[in-house]
C-alpha cells in the first residue's frame, strides 16, 4: 500500500513541484538576431531569482535595474499587495466569522435557514462573486448609485484595494462562520453554567471559556484562509485586472506569476516557486508556533491536547 | 523503520528529478526545423482551430468545403472566447508538438511570435500563397522576418462614432474634435472616449494617439523602440491633457470597447473610438437612444486621417501539421473572395481583400465599409516582435500612469523606451 501510494504522490504531487524548480535554473528562449528565431537559453543559475527579488533586468546592453512596465519591476508591490490583502481580508473575516457563528450557535427559531443562508456567497464561483461585484464598483454601478457618490472605484490606489477586500470578505466570511461553528459545538454547555454560576461576565466568558476552547477549529480556519488569499488570483483578476492606483494597486503574487508566464516560463517558474515558499514558510509557521494541526494524529487525540 | 522511510522519501524524489529531467528539454520552445519541410505535398483530414464562433461563421464555411472535398475534410476545433486563453491552448498544443493542430488562427500580434519559436509553416516555395488583392498592411501583420508566415483573414480598424445631431461635419483632426468638445459640454455630456482601462486596449488607443501624431513604437528594424520622439511626446500628451481638462470623462480610465460601447448608445457621449462591431449594434439595440443619430468618421489625427491599429486575425499552418498540401489549400479558401465576403456579411468582420471594400451590393449591405477602408489603409500594425507580451505591457502599464497624472507623459515615454528595450 505504501509504495504505490508514494509514487502516486511522486507523480501528482512530486514531478510539477520538481520540474517547476529545474525549470526555474533555466535561462528563457533568447532571439538569435541572425535567423529571427527562438533558441534554448539554457543554464541560468539565480539570474531567475535575482530578476524578481533585485529586480535586475538582462538587456542586450547588459544587467541593470528594470524599468517601470517591465514587470519585474512590480515584484515588491505585488508581494505588498498580497500581504495586504491577506492581513486585512483575514482579520475581518475572523472576527465577522466568530461573530456570525456565535449568532448561529443559540437555539433561536429558523436556525437551520439563517446557517443555509449564511452560505449562500460561499456557494457562489469565485468569478460570478467578482463579476457581481464588478458590476457594484462600476462607475455607473449600484454603489455609486446608493451612495450618491461619483467614486471610480476600480481605478483608485485605495479605492480598488478596498473594493477587492469587501467583495473577498463578502465570499469567504462564511467558510470561517462554518468551521467556526464546528468548533463552537464541541464545547459543553456545562461549562458556561459552572461559568455563571461563578458570576462570571458574558466578556468574561467569551475570552476566558469560548475563545480557548475554539481555538483548534480558529487556528485551521484562519490557515486555510491564510494560504487561500496568499495565492489569490481570480477575484482581482477579473474585478480590477489586477490594475488601480498607478497601475497595479491590486496586482497580486498570483497575477503576475500569470502575466510572467505569457513572456517566458522559466522566469514564471522562479516566480512561481517564491510563491509556493512563501505559503509553505507561512503554513510552516502557523502549524509551528500556533498550534493550527490540521491533521490531528490518533496519539495527540488521546493525550487529550486538543478538545 | 526509520532507514526505511528515509529511503522511501529518496526515492519519491528521485523518481521526481527523473521525471523533470525527461521534460527540461522541450520547454526550451525551439525546435522542429525538420518539421516545417514534412508533410508538405501530403493531404488527408485536417483540423482547424479558431476561438469561439460567437456569429456562427466557420462551421458553415467548413461544412461548405468538407462537400467539395470529401477525402480531405476539415474538423473545427472550437476554444474558448478569451484571447488569453486561446494563445495558452495554441503554445500547449505547439509545445507537445501536436499533430492534430494543422490550421489555427492566430490574432495578428501573436504571429511574430509563433514564428519565431518555429511553430509556423513559411508560406514559400510549394506553400505560397497569392497576397496581390490583400490590404497591404495586413499581409504585413503576417509577415516576420521578410517572410510571410501567414494568410490575413479577417482585418479590423478603429472608427470614431460622432452624434450626427449635435456635430455636422465630423472633426478631421485631433484639434478640430477637442475644440468641439464646447458643444458636449453645452448638451452636459462627455465629449471623447477610447479605451482606456489597463490591458490590451489601451495598447491600440496609445498606438492611434503616438501613430497619429507621426510617432511611432518601433523603428523600422522591428525592434528598437522609438517613442522618446518628439511627435509620439505630443500624440500621448494629447490624451493626458484631454484627461485632464475633462474632454475625456475620468470614468473613461475603466472603459473596455463595451463600457464605451453602452455609454455611447445612452447618449452620454460625443465622440467614441471603437471597431467596426458598434455600427450594427447602435443602429439595432433595443437600449440604443442614438439609432438614427450617429455617424462614423475615420480617426482624427495631427493633420487629417489618424492612425489606426490594425486588428484582426490570420490563418497559419502549424509545421507539426502531416497534411500541408490540405491546409495550404484551406488558407487559399480562406482567402477566396467568397469566404470573404461571407465574413463580411455574416460575421460583421472586416474582410482582408482590398476590392470588397468598394463592391457596391457589400456596400448597400454594410455602409460602414467605405469608411472602414480609409481606416484600415492609413493603419498601422501593432509592433510585430516576438516579444510582443512584453512590449504590450510595457506600453500599458506607463501610458496609464501617465494618464492618471501619476507620472508625466516625459517620465512615462523614458520608461516605455527602456521597458521596451528589456522586452529583447
Amino acid at each position: 500500500m505504501i509504495v504505490p501510494t508514494g509514487i502516486l504522490l511522486a507523480v501528482v504531487i512530486g514531478y510539477p513541484v520538481v520540474s517547476a524548480v529545474i525549470m526555474s535554473f533555466q535561462k528563457d528562449a533568447g532571439l538569435d538576431k541572425a535567423t529571427g528565431l527562438f533558441v534554448a537559453g539554457g543554464f541560468a543559475g539565480l539570474a531567475n531569482y535575482s530578476h524578481w527579488f533585485l529586480q535586475q533586468c538582462t538587456t542586450a546592453a547588459g544587467t541593470g535595474p528594470c524599468p517601470p512596465g517591465n514587470i519585474g519591476a512590480v515584484f515588491w508591490e505585488s508581494i505588498g499587495n498580497t500581504l495586504f490583502f491577506t492581513v486585512v481580508t483575514v482579520i475581518l473575516e475572523t472576527v465577522i466569522g466568530v461573530w456570525m457563528a456565535i449568532i448561529m450557535n443559540r437555539n433561536f427559531r429558523g436556525r437551520a435557514l439563517v446557517r443555509a443562508a449564511i452560505l449562500v456567497p460561499w456557494a457562489i464561483p469565485t468569478a460570478v462573486t467578482a463579476k457581481l461585484w464588478y458590476f457594484i464598483f462600476d462607475y455607473n454601478g449600484i454603489l455609486n448609485h446608493v451612495l450618491g457618490t461619483n467614486i471610480i472605484w476600480t481605478a483608485g490606489e485605495w479605492s480598488s484595494r478596498f473594493a477587492i477586500v469587501i467583495a473577498d470578505t463578502w465570499k469567504t466570511t462564511p467558510f470561517m462562520a462554518l468551521l467556526i461553528l464546528a468548533g463552537l459545538q464541541l464545547i459543553p454547555e456545562e461549562v458556561y453554567e459552572a461559568a455563571s454560576m461563578d458570576g462570571a461576565s458574558t466578556v468574561q466568558r467569551f475570552f476566558r471559556i469560548t475563545l480557548p476552547l475554539v481555538r483548534p477549529a480558529l487556528m485551521v480556519a484562519v490557515l486555510f484562509r491564510v494560504l487561500d488569499a496568499l495565492r489569490m488570483y481570480d477575484l482581482p483578476a477579473i474585478l480590477t485586472g489586477g490594475g488601480g492606483g498607478t497601475g497595479n494597486a491590486t496586482t497580486t503574487l498570483s497575477i503576475l506569476v500569470v502575466q510572467q508566464i505569457r513572456q517566458g516560463f522559466n522566469s514564471a517558474s522562479a516566480l512561481s516557486t517564491i510563491t509556493f515558499l512563501l505559503v509553505f514558510l507561512v503554513a510552516f509557521v502557523f502549524v509551528r508556533f500556533f498550534g493550527a494541526n490540521v491533521v490531528q494524529t490518533q496519539a495527540a487525540q488521546q493525550k487529550g491536547e486538543l478538545k | 523503520m526509520k532507514t526505511r522511510r528515509l529511503a522511501a522519501v529518496a526515492g519519491i524524489a528521485v523518481i521526481g528529478l527523473a521525471l523533470a529531467g525527461c521534460s527540461g528539454g522541450s520547454s526550451g520552445g525551439s525546435s522542429g526545423g525538420g518539421d516545417a519541410s514534412k508533410g508538405l505535398t501530403s493531404r488527408g483530414p485536417i483540423t482547424y482551430v479558431q476561438g469561439k464562433d460567437n456569429s456562427n461563421v466557420v462551421r458553415p464555411l467548413i461544412a461548405k468545403w468538407n462537400s467539395a472535398h470529401p477525402s480531405e475534410k476539415v474538423t473545427f476545433k472550437e476554444q474558448s472566447d478569451q484571447a488569453d486563453q486561446q494563445h495558452d491552448d495554441l503554445v500547449q498544443h505547439f509545445q507537445a508538438k501536436d499533430a492534430n493542430y494543422d490550421v489555427v488562427d492566430v490574432d495578428v500580434v501573436w504571429t511574430a511570435e509563433f514564428a519565431a519559436k518555429s511553430w509556423l509553416t513559411p508560406l514559400t516555395g510549394k506553400m505560397k500563397i497569392d497576397t496581390s488583392s490583400l490590404l497591404p498592411s495586413t499581409v504585413a501583420t503576417a509577415t516576420y522576418n521578410k517572410t510571410l508566415f501567414a494568410a490575413p483573414q479577417t482585418s479590423d480598424g478603429g472608427l470614431l462614432y460622432y452624434r450626427s445631431d449635435l456635430v455636422k461635419t465630423p472633426p478631421k483632426t485631433w484639434d478640430e474634435m477637442m475644440s468641439d468638445c464646447s458643444i458636449a459640454k453645452k448638451n452636459g455630456i462627455g465629449c471623447y472616449a477610447g479605451q482606456f482601462a489597463k490591458y490590451e486596449g489601451l495598447t491600440v488607443n496609445a498606438s492611434e494617439a503616438i501613430n497619429g501624431s507621426g510617432g511611432s513604437i518601433l523603428g523600422k528594424d522591428g525592434s528598437t523602440p522609438t517613442v522618446d520622439s518628439s511627435a509620439a511626446k505630443k500624440g500621448l500628451q494629447n490624451l493626458v491633457d484631454a484627461f485632464k481638462d475633462g474632454n475625456i470623462p475620468a470614468e473613461a480610465i475603466t472603459y473596455q470597447e463595451e463600457q464605451g460601447r453602452t455609454a455611447f448608445e445612452a447618449g452620454k457621449l460625443l465622440f467614441l473610438r471603437n471597431w467596426p462591431y458598434v455600427y450594427s449594434l447602435a443602429k439595432t439595440d433595443g437600449s440604443s437612444k442614438v439609432k438614427t443619430t450617429f455617424g462614423i468618421a475615420p480617426l482624427p489625427g495631427a493633420d487629417g486621417v489618424g492612425a489606426s491599429t490594425l486588428g484582426g486575425h490570420n490563418a497559419a499552418i502549424s509545421v507539426y501539421s502531416k497534411h500541408k498540401a490540405t491546409a495550404h489549400d484551406f488558407l487559399e479558401f480562406l482567402e477566396s473572395n467568397e469566404t470573404q465576403k461571407f465574413f463580411a456579411t455574416q460575421g460583421s468582420l472586416a474582410p482582408v481583400v482590398a476590392s470588397l471594400y468598394t463592391d457596391p451590393t457589400l456596400v448597400k449591405q454594410l455602409p460602414y465599409l467605405p469608411t472602414l477602408l480609409t481606416s484600415i489603409q492609413s493603419a498601422v500594425p501593432r509592433p510585430v516582435t516576438p516579444f510582443y507580451p512584453a512590449v504590450t505591457a510595457a506600453i500599458q502599464d506607463n501610458t496609464y500612469a501617465a494618464l492618471k497624472g501619476s507620472k508625466t507623459v516625459d517620465e512615462a515615454l523614458k520608461d516605455m523606451q527602456a521597458a521596451i528595450k528589456a522586452a529583447g
